[in-house]
């Protein structure tokens, strides 16, 4: 066996990983690296293929082709080695609804084969981390769905796995419970936990430390948050205050020096092919069109404009 | 091993506190048996008679009380004619139409054959077909002593006239009671259901909240998986064999003739079969809903086809044939074998060995397909 326990350099290494499943290829190709203590965020739009790739990252589903090493273990190859040494946590927050919350934790911990005083260690870490003390005794089914979540990233970490991967795991969650959730997982980083972290949430992609893209089986585009914005952007864009209609949004995508234009919160975003030369005459336009009351300014662009920016250019 | 305890010990649990399906494991299959004990009666009794006495002699009256006097008839109604028995056999008041013909009397003393006729409401096959066969034996009987009476008239002769009279002794069941065969059986059925309905749905749900999922990524292994899914509702069905025999024995006065051991034994053979059934259930619905509907389409002909309610001999040729793969076609006659007549392996190896290779195949084939869509 090639274990390489411990010392391995990089988390996830893959290399032309590819899934085809009868009639279409769900994972095209793709390669990438995660490194130890990083949290990567995997994004992209559903049925891009992320799932299919986390499954094969956990040993559940046979790659069709190309390599991929997860701690140092090839994932076609031994996968059984690599499920005591990961963790998983799905956006269903994967409990037992009709068990108390110690007795999910004395489940996944006995599944996991934790020994009664280590077992006992980590129930009362995973009790502390996630804010559970006083609750042990209450069925999962009456958490809030903000305790859920964290009993699950509890469930997924009880037998303290080098690497967790989370897929989509702030879905349905109220803000507070996404911000504490989310310093849980800063922590977990900083104490050298890998984390391999999917979203649909463009502020939380801003958290990661590299992020991926993938679309339609393949990916895009691979890099910090500020490297994607300042490769993936061609042009600049600048942010239109008006009333948010239909007819506003038609007028600016009707402007000169436009490329595109959509609502991004209450503003409209266009992209333009220099700000310097194309703001006064969206201005000027839709000025003559009657509009009042507007300012246009530019603007730095954020993840979600070098997103759609990505979609439109692969289309 | 200390996973599919851990796996045993949730599904427990979980089973405890559901509080739905606990009375649906324990009480319901005690009900059943009751129920079925109670209602279940394959032997017919009342048939409900309407008598159209057109001789109105004593012989009339001597038939027509050995009609009544058997318990298996009664009568409902006197007519006149024939045209009003119709009335009642369509209304349902009566299943037997019974027209003695005028001059049944003077027939029988003139030595002429005489005649009754009888009209019988067919529409339930099994209450018709019994009521015949009564009536027929009744009638036989009659002629019979009818015959003695004038043979023993002529004395001279009787010497060299020997009759043959069939002496019936039925063993096993002495008293042809439907509830002892019912008890037996219900043993299977209720098994049957019980273990595959619970098998699946256990399966379904996990699949359906996420936690099949949840548990692949563990270093679970499969086998460990199915074996702790398992083990609880086969320790849940050997309660309820315990349940079913104690009861049917305190409550109806079922002997138990035979070695519980054995009967134990061969339930694990006849278990796989119905925990493989629920396994395969289980990989083929997406939910708990679907599980149980699948299953039940799967025992409905398997209960039907297996000699519990309706005897296989009077099936038609390729129906029979289909009844060879029915598991609990082999298990009933263990139980009852067991049960009622108190045999043991020499006259049930046969049978214990066809159920166990149906156990291996269809537990088998099923571990196969649940392992191949574990991922899905």
């Amino acid at each position: 066996m090639s274990k390489t326990n411990g010392s391995y350099e990089k988390s996830i290494v893959v290399d032309g990983l590819t899934k085809k499943f009868v009639g279409f290829t769900a994972v095209d190709g793709i390669s990438f690296d995660v490194r130890r203590g990083e949290i990567f965020g995997f994004l992209g739009p559903n049925g891009s293929g992320k799932s299919t790739t986390i499954r094969m990252l956990c040993g559940i589903l046979e790659p069709s082709g190309g390599n991929a090493s997860v701690l140092g273990i090839d994932v076609a190859a031994h996968p059984e080695e690599i499920k005591q040494r990961i963790g998983y946590m799905s956006q269903k927050f994967s409990l037992y609804d009709d068990l108390t919350v110690i007795e999910n934790l004395d489940f996944y911990g006995g599944i996991y084969g934790l020994k009664n005083d280590h077992l006992a260690g980590r129930k009362d870490f995973v009790l502390e981390m996630a804010g559970l003390k006083g609750r042990e005794h209450e069925l999962a089914a009456n958490l809030s769905t903000g305790w859920k979540q964290r009993l699950a990233l509890g469930c997924a970490i009880i037998h303290e796995p080098e690497m967790v991967f989370l897929d989509e795991p702030t879905g349905g969650v109220d803000p507070v419970s996404r911000r504490n959730f989310w310093e849980m997982l800063y922590h977990m980083a900083e104490t050298g936990t890998t984390l391999f972290v999917t979203t649909h949430y463009m502020d939380e992609a801003e958290h990661c430390h590299r992020l991926g893209f993938i679309y339609q089986g393949k990916m895009i585009a691979l890099g910090t948050p500020d490297q994607l914005k300042q490769q993936h952007m061609r042009g600049e864009v600048i942010e239109i205050a008006i009333d948010t209609s239909q007819e506003a949004l038609r007028a600016v995508v009707g402007a000169p020096g436009v490329d595109e234009a959509y609502f991004y919160g209450a503003t409209i975003h266009a992209k333009v092919g220099s700000v310097k030369r194309d703001m006064p005459a969206v201005g000027k336009h839709l000025k003559s069109l009657g509009f009042k009351g507007f300012s246009v300014q530019s603007v730095q662009p954020s993840l979600e404009d070098v997103f759609v920016n990505l979609i439109q250019d692969t289309r | 091993m200390k996973r599919i305890l851990m796996l045993a010990k949730k599904e427990i649990i979980q089973l405890l506190r559901d509080k739905r399906m606990l009375p649906l494991v324990f009480v319901a299959p005690l009900l059943q048996l009751i129920l079925f004990g109670y209602v279940v009666q394959t032997e017919v009794k009342h048939i409900g008679v309407v008598l159209a006495d057109n001789d109105r002699t004593a012989e009339s009256r001597i038939i027509t009380e050995k009609f009544t006097n058997t318990g298996y008839f009664e009568i409902e109604q006197r007519v006149n004619g024939e045209s009003q028995i119709t009335k009642y056999i369509r209304s349902g008041q009566a299943t037997l139409g019974l027209i003695i013909p005028k001059g049944y009397q003077s027939s029988i003393k003139n030595g002429r054959t005489a005649e009754l006729m009888l009209v019988l409401d067919g529409s339930d096959a099994n209450i018709g077909l019994q009521a015949q066969q009564y009536a027929a034996g009744i009638i036989a009987a009659r002629s019979q002593e009818i015959m003695n009476h004038k043979l023993n008239s002529i004395k001279a002769i009787t010497s060299r006239i020997s009759t043959v009279e069939s002496r019936v002794r039925v063993w096993y069941n002495p008293d042809l009671k439907s509830v002892n065969f019912m008890v037996s059986g219900l043993i299977g059925m209720i098994l049957t259901v019980i273990t595959t309905i619970l098998t699946s749905v256990a399966i379904v749900k996990e699949r359906e909240r996420g936690t099949l999922e949840q548990l692949i990524v563990t270093p679970i292994k499969r086998w460990e998986l199915i074996l702790g899914k398992i083990l609880p509702f086969v320790v849940i069905s050997f309660i309820e064999v315990g349940l079913i025999i104690s009861t049917g024995m305190l409550w109806f006065g079922v002997p138990f003739k035979g070695n519980i051991l054995l009967l134990l034994a061969l339930c694990v053979a006849f278990l796989f079969t119905t925990v493989g059934q629920g396994l395969l259930v289980s990989t083929v619905s997406r939910t708990q809903h679907q599980a149980q509907m699948t299953a039940w389409f799967f025992m409905m002909p398997a209960v039907m086809f297996s000699g519990f309610i309706f005897p296989i001999e009077n099936m038609p040729k390729i129906i029979q044939l289909v009844t060879y793969l029915v598991p609990l076609r082999y298990f009933l006659v263990i139980v009852r074998g067991i049960f009622l007549k108190g045999v043991g392996m020499e006259a049930l190896w046969d049978q214990a060995l066809i159920l166990t290779l149906l156990g291996i195949l269809i537990f088998g084939v099923s571990v196969f397909r649940f392992q191949k869509r574990f991922a899905d």
